[in-house]
């Protein structure tokens, strides 16, 4: 009996970039690349289920079960820690965790520095590694405010290109991690479904390859 | 009898037998413990969010976050001794309660203790599930071949966590030379002793890899063979995990519902000269197995308007209650559901 394999893709650029690699492994899809309202994509034939979901989501539908793999990026997995396995990087949505503040910033060693950001458990993790006292505050979006309106002395946030940072005057001064897209397994699907999981993984990992 | 168990309930029961068949005896601890038990073996504990309460003369107590450490508090020490326990016990980690099954054997143990054990939570898990994996790895034999790669604590702890995550592209970041690649790679995939034999080279490794061989010939014997398999990614503390570690998964529970090893180095830490193996099953994870969506909540539905006298109904009701479930009422209550309806109004029984 062929298994299904669900399998959750995070809403966006990477999500679709990473459907095309799995589409090339030969898991395509034919309904999720028409224009529905549908939620969830079957393609019977090669046991596959597709589900489009909010990328810091992916991780919990996979370590709930929901989904035996999904696409995440490492950012989500360093600040939730889901236990899931970590199967690949697939190399792509590279960008870099990194500490940001204006230009003429300089630390305020004497001082607890005030750290703006969407990612407390990294930000925290970061600075106690440091021996530095930091005061974070939480935010959801536009955290490149924060400096600039004096809410924080710097900002921790994932950089790409650093456009966004240089139009307002901003500049990076550490780099935390690098961080890229990540194939994701269910640690209970990886048991029982492991000869699927697998051709999957190391058909993705040959694209990866070729790609170097 | 049967059927109006839970089937966490059903599981206690033919898990008790289970064990007792083999010699276990039940094991009750107090609902608190000293706070101070836990805090010095903090780091075995699976949470450390433990809820406390003051006790007589400022005591500091515990509502119990765990079963192990009482048990292995009084680990025999005379040579030759084994004490053999089960338990179902609720545990309390974050704030949540949490029904655990499980057996410890701690004293003198030998090689066949150690495979008795695992045998059982092969045994366990079959009674649980059809489709059933028991994950087997070896703490001792990880250890050394991290050891043998040259790697320093530090290291050693974060090649562990990317073996648990089954992360060979970080895992790999960490080998500085194309030998250790290899042997980590070995390890990371690994299914079978004999890919694994190849690669080992120290004295250490060997003899820890003959202990996983030995209970494997074991386990393979005694017909488990199907439902065993290596997997390195299982991992424990090294402060405390020494020898054999597993980890027991149920199709469709997202989750490892069984995790347990030997932990030598827990009782010797408390001053005790004993070894100890065990492991727990974490019972409440059968509810997302058995979904016991029964079509009806009752068989017979008995309403009535008040006009009917209660000899009436009582008659009604046992005759009722010999044949299934019964439920007498005036309305039937919101979102209930019944096979048969019995109705009387103005004294008339109506079908």
């Amino acid at each position: 009996v062929k298994q299904w394999i669900n399998i959750a893709l995070p809403k966006g650029r990477l999500g679709e970039k990473a459907y095309n690699m799995l589409k090339q492994s030969g898991y395509e899809c034919p309904e999720i690349e028409e224009k529905s309202r549908k939620l969830i994509f079957e393609n019977p034939e090669k046991c596959v289920r597709y589900f489009w979901a909010k990328p810091s989501d992916v991780a919990i539908y996979v370590e709930r079960g929901a989904a035996d793999l999904g696409i995440v990026g490492k950012d989500i997995l360093l600040e939730y820690n889901p236990d899931v396995y970590e199967l690949l990087d697939l190399q792509m949505g590279k960008c870099r965790m990194a500490v940001a503040g204006k230009r003429d910033f300089r630390d305020p060693i004497g001082r607890t520095l005030r750290v703006a950001t969407k990612f407390p458990n990294i930000t925290q993790r970061y600075y106690d590694s440091k021996c530095r006292d930091i005061d974070i505050i939480p935010l959801n979006g536009s955290i490149e405010l924060a400096p600039i309106l004096n809410l924080s002395h710097v900002i921790v946030d994932i950089v790409e290109t650093g456009s966004t940072l240089q139009e307002n005057n901003l500049k990076i001064f550490e780099e935390i991690v690098p961080i890229s897209a990540r194939l994701i397994a269910n640690v209970s699907s990886y048991q029982f479904k492991e000869a699927a999981v697998r051709a999957i993984r190391n058909s993705l990992l040959e694209q990866v390859e070729k790609k170097k | 009898m049967d059927a109006i168990l839970k089937s966490e309930e059903r599981a206690i029961l033919t898990l008790r037998q289970l064990y007792s068949r083999y010699g276990y005896v039940p094991y009750k601890m107090s609902r608190f413990e000293e706070y101070d038990l836990y805090v010095r073996n903090k780091d075995f504990l699976v949470s450390d969010k433990i809820i406390t309460f003051s006790g007589d003369r400022g005591r500091l107590l515990a509502l119990k976050p765990d079963v192990t450490l009482s048990i292995v508090k009084n680990a025999p020490q005379t040579p030759g001794v084994v004490q053999k326990v089960y338990y179902n016990e609720n545990v309390y980690r974050d704030y949540r309660e949490i029904m655990q099954a499980g057996l410890e054997a701690v004293g003198d143990l030998t090689g066949y203790d150690i495979a008795e054990v695992a045998i059982l939570a092969v045994k366990s898990l079959q009674l649980l599930g059809e489709s059933v994996v028991l994950d087997i790895s070896h703490m001792g034999l990880v250890s050394a071949v991290l050891d043998s790669c040259g790697f320093d604590w530090e290291t050693k702890i974060q090649a562990m966590e990317f073996l648990r995550r089954k992360n060979g592209h970080e895992l790999q970041l960490l080998c500085k030379t194309e030998e250790i690649r290899n042997k980590l790679e070995a390890l990371l995939v690994c299914r079978n002793l004999e890919t694994l034999e190849m690669v080992l080279t120290t004295v250490q490794e060997q003899k820890a890899f003959q202990e996983l061989k030995d209970l494997w010939q074991v386990l393979e014997s005694s017909g488990c063979g199907d439902s065993v398999q290596l997997d390195f990614s299982v991992s424990s503390d090294l402060k405390y995990y020494s020898g054999v570690v597993f980890r027991g998964y149920l199709a469709g529970i997202p989750t490892s519902i069984l995790s347990g090893g030997q932990y030598d180095k827990l009782p010797q830490k408390m001053g005790r000269k004993a070894r100890a193996i065990g492991f727990a099953i974490y019972v409440d994870l059968l509810q997302q197995l058995h979904r016991e969506d029964a079509a009806f909540d009752v068989d017979t539905l008995i309403l009535h308007d008040g006009s009917v006298d209660t000899a009436t109904l009582t008659a009604e009701a046992a005759a009722a209650a010999k044949k299934g479930t019964v439920l007498v009422t005036r309305s039937l209550p919101a979102g209930r559901r019944c096979k048969n309806r019995i109705r009387f109004e103005k004294g008339v029984r109506l079908q």
